[in-house]
């Protein structure tokens, strides 16, 4: 008896999103299993974690918080990895859109009590012209020099973490803590919270404004990618670059510019955490937001509705990983998620044929295309 | 045309080093080997000559152990053989040196040459393997440096390495898969001069190629094969002609009988004036080349694959930079981008359809608007018109018969007949001024074959000015008005088609003609 993998002739529509909820389904059951092997009561962990960040309408907030540079990253990942360009710099563009945020509202280039309808779209501005800036030069390297992007994009990352580091261990530091003093209120996006005076259920809601921002964008990467004359070009160059030079189009540019809007969208999601949420820059002010965005991006197949939904799973796993701790649960499921969709990804693509030795002769044939 | 017969062998001939029988393979749908008879004498050079696709590389195979034959029987030495694999047919003294070289660019010659080989068993004695390299390198007068790297030497040089490690595996018979193609002309005389030394030392070489001046040049005899059957069997070279050569290869078959309405040219529409460009290796491709077509007028290229008609159309496509000038109605286009070219009117259907002229997981709608999207009805502004992208796919998969479950099926999924058609219907129906056409109707049945040379003529009525390049020189024939025969990147012959003639034309292709210029 073999067991072959055989290549779909054509998967149909609905397998690819089977697969991808099968997936999160089997990580989930698998998880269970290590939990319930090393003592726990895994039945009790889920429910744990699903009351840690839906339970409530306010743990809801804070998840959503947590989703919110997901949603932005992700988005920029989603993007770039349409054209199969590897952007595996979100991380790096994220902490450069913050530290322009910051420069902002920190360099005194604004004159004190400037107003906040001043204040935030600079803000927004700076965070995504350094976003932009951090994306372009792996763009402008690949395109011109053929630079593997892989390699530049995940190397900037380290290169903008000792870059914030320096400010915030250096000219901004808050009397010698690794961490800038905080922003004045008009630098803050506005929360929930601020209305709690005139609509009382908001009281103690910290999500922002940062979520429009994100769910804005996902509209907009939308219409790029499957309603636009660039989204077309995006999807061809991604699928076939021999046959988008055939059709003029000019790869370089769409190379750079698309690295530039991917940085641009990951310097937002910056912004938008250190304006929205943590109210300063600081060292390690990502867990990892750019890194994560990448399981996101895959996770969505690349489709900007289906990142806010992903980045919202992942911003609850977030949130309860601050709840349960010690036993690393979240970053587990994490990890078996990623590697169950990696095989979904496999089954959606081949058929697993189990063949008793002899293979009977000509199998009923998948029916191919006629012609 | 009557076939020439090999003469009969005499009793005392040398012995054969191969001797195959009947040598059928057949490919879904494709019959490369129709029973041919192949036998290589000891000690001799043994030309196999032929056109792309007439069954040389197949037979090479099945003797060099790639592939099983259908039928037929394989002698090596007077022995019975069948080969599972390559090694086994290096161990019964042949090796086979490929088009394409197999060697490891990080590692040395000497390296590679042991790469793959029992002994030695774990220990190399690199000092003495380099030795032996070197000396066998001498015996043969190839120049090799047995420490070089093979990113460090030339092609010339790393062919050499592939000969070198067949001979180290102690090959007595040597076939080579067009070794000159890659090679400048001092190398290929050097290559000459090693093949000479060996088979003075009673080893044998069979050498394929489609270049008459080569052939004549280096073998004691050639074997002619056309669309997978032998037309000439063992003919000694000394008495052969060029032309009788090249009659043999370029054949002529049943011209389907179309009718071409006269159409008088109008007025230039693309105009190429000393043109040269170079291929992907960065060795020139075009040299020189002047040429033009006019309104109503299809030109046809003939030239054997690899002679630069490719980068030919890829030039004027605006997909490969090149020195000179090229006017399309007038506007110098030389160097401009592929995007430019597109917006003056041309149109063209690029040889390699799978993976240039389509993208494969694509829907057929995305592929039917790759060269309009830019323009209304399909573009809105920034945006697309998806409902008009799909209502235009429809009506196109509906008048060229593109076999597809819907416009949303992947072009992937297509047949090499149906894409085609989508191709070509995408590039034919917006009317253009200019078609580039290279190999339309390579793959296709005799049905679909005749249904793209009405297209072809009906867009000659309309006007259009076509260039087509194509390795059939009966579809060159049976459609042009004037053919321009390139050979090595440069034009070597223009005729109007009603003075064309088969054999010079065949001679002109095959470099016939070179000694007789010079």
């Amino acid at each position: 008896m073999t067991i072959r993998l055989e290549p779909r002739i054509a998967a149909p529509r609905w397998l690819s999103a089977a697969a991808t909820i099968g997936a999160v389904v089997v990580a989930l059951v698998i998880s269970g299993a290590i939990i319930g092997f090393v003592g726990g009561d895994p039945i009790r962990s889920y429910l744990h974690i699903l009351n840690a960040s839906f339970g409530s309408i306010g743990v809801l907030s804070d998840t959503l918080v947590k989703a919110t540079p997901l949603i932005l990253t992700g988005l920029a990942c989603a993007l770039a990895f349409r054209m199969r360009l590897w952007n595996i710099g979100a991380e790096g563009q994220f902490l450069l859109g913050a530290w322009g945020a910051t420069a902002v509202v920190l360099s005194g280039v604004l004159p004190k009590g400037t107003p906040a309808v001043v204040v935030l779209p600079l803000m927004m501005a700076a965070g995504m012209l350094a976003g932009a800036i951090w994306g372009l030069i792996p763009g402008v390297l690949r395109a011109r020099l053929g630079v593997n992007e892989i390699i530049t994009t995940l190397m900037l990352n380290y290169v903008a973490l000792f870059w914030i580091q320096f400010w915030v261990f250096g000219p901004w530091s808050e009397s010698g803590f690794q961490q800038t003093k905080t922003f004045p209120p008009e630098a803050w996006l506005p929360r929930l919270s601020d209305f709690a005076t005139t609509v009382p259920a908001f009281g103690g809601l910290t999500v922002h404004l940062g979520l429009i921002f994100g769910l804005v964008a996902a509209g907009i990467v939308w219409l790029i990618l499957e309603r636009s004359r660039w989204g077309y070009e995006i999807r061809l160059i991604g699928d076939c670059p021999r046959a988008a030079r055939y059709a003029g189009i000019d790869i370089a540019r769409n190379l750079i510019v698309v690295f530039a809007v991917s940085g641009a969208l990951a310097g937002l999601a910056g912004m938008s955490e250190v304006a929205g949420s943590v109210h300063r820059l600081q060292d390690r002010i990502s867990p990892g937001y750019g890194f994560t965005a990448i399981i996101i991006a895959y996770l969505a197949k690349f489709h900007p509705g289906r990142v806010v939904v992903a980045s919202i799973l992942f911003g609850a796993l977030i949130l309860a990983g601050r709840e349960i701790q010690p036993s690393g649960v979240p970053a587990m499921i994490q990890g078996i998620i990623l590697f169950a969709l990696i095989v979904s990804d496999t089954l959606v693509r081949y058929r697993v044929r189990i063949e008793r030795t002899p293979p009977p002769a000509p199998a009923t044939a998948e029916p191919a295309v006629p012609g | 045309m009557t076939a020439i017969d090999a003469p009969a062998l005499a009793i005392d001939a040398p012995a054969l080093a191969i001797d195959a029988r009947g040598i059928v393979k057949s490919f879904p749908g494709v019959l490369a080997n129709d029973h041919v008879d192949f036998d290589l004498r000891r000690g001799e050079v043994h030309a196999l000559l032929g056109e792309n696709g007439a069954g040389k590389s197949t037979l090479m195979n099945i003797l060099a152990g790639l592939y099983r034959p259908d039928e037929g029987e394989i002698r090596i030495d007077g022995e019975p053989v069948t080969f599972g694999s390559p090694r086994d047919a290096i161990a019964a003294g042949l090796g086979m040196v490929h088009q394409h070289f197999t060697l490891v660019p990080s590692q040395t010659v000497t390296e590679n040459i042991l790469l793959g080989l029992d002994r030695p068993r774990f220990l190399l004695h690199e000092r003495r393997s380099e030795a032996e390299v070197a000396a066998l390198a001498e015996r043969f007068g190839m120049r090799v440096d047995p420490r070089a790297r093979i990113w460090q030497l030339s092609v010339g040089e790393q062919q050499r390495v592939e000969i070198l490690k067949m001979l180290y595996r102690g090959a007595r018979i040597l076939i080579m898969d067009e070794p000159t193609a890659v090679l400048a002309p001092q190398e290929a005389d050097e290559l000459f001069e090693t093949l000479r030394s060996m088979t003075r030392e009673g080893r044998s070489v069979v050498f394929i190629s489609h270049k008459l001046g080569e052939v004549l040049a280096i073998a004691d005899r050639v074997t002619v094969m056309r669309r997978g059957v032998v037309t000439a069997a063992g003919l000694p070279t000394a008495g052969a002609t060029r032309a009788d050569l090249a009659r043999l290869m370029v054949g002529r078959s049943v011209l389907e009988t179309i009718d071409r309405v006269p159409v008088t040219p109008g007025s230039i529409v693309l105009a190429v004036e000393g043109v040269s460009a170079r291929n992907d290796r960065g060795l020139p491709a075009l040299r020189d080349v002047s040429l033009d077509v006019r309104a109503g007028e299809i030109v046809g290229i003939a030239a054997v694959a690899g002679n630069g008609q490719s980068e030919l159309a890829e030039v004027i496509t605006g997909l490969r930079p090149c020195t000179g000038a090229i006017r399309i109605a007038g506007e110098e286009v030389a160097n401009e981008s592929a995007g430019t070219v597109i917006a003056r009117g041309v149109a063209h259907i690029p040889e390699d359809r799978s993976t240039v002229g389509s993208a494969p997981n694509l829907s057929l709608t995305d592929n039917l608007i790759m060269k309009r999207y830019r323009e209304a009805p399909v573009a809105r502004g920034w945006l697309m018109d998806e409902a008009t992208a799909r209502t235009i796919a429809g009506t196109l998969k509906e008048s060229y018969a593109i076999a597809a479950p819907s416009v949303d099926t992947q072009a992937r999924l297509l047949s090499g007949g149906n894409l085609q058609r989508l191709i070509l219907a995408r590039e034919i129906e917006t009317k253009p001024g200019l078609l580039i056409a290279v190999q339309p109707t390579r793959g296709l049945d005799v049905g679909a074959i005749e249904s793209v040379h009405r297209l072809l003529l009906s867009l000659r009525e309309h006007g259009t000015a076509i260039l087509l390049i194509s390795e059939e020189l009966d579809e060159i024939l049976a459609l042009s008005d004037r053919i321009d025969v390139v050979y090595e990147g440069r034009v070597v012959g223009t005729f109007p088609s009603a003075e064309a003639d088969v054999g010079r034309i065949g001679l002109l292709m095959t470099g016939g003609d070179e000694e007789a210029a010079s």
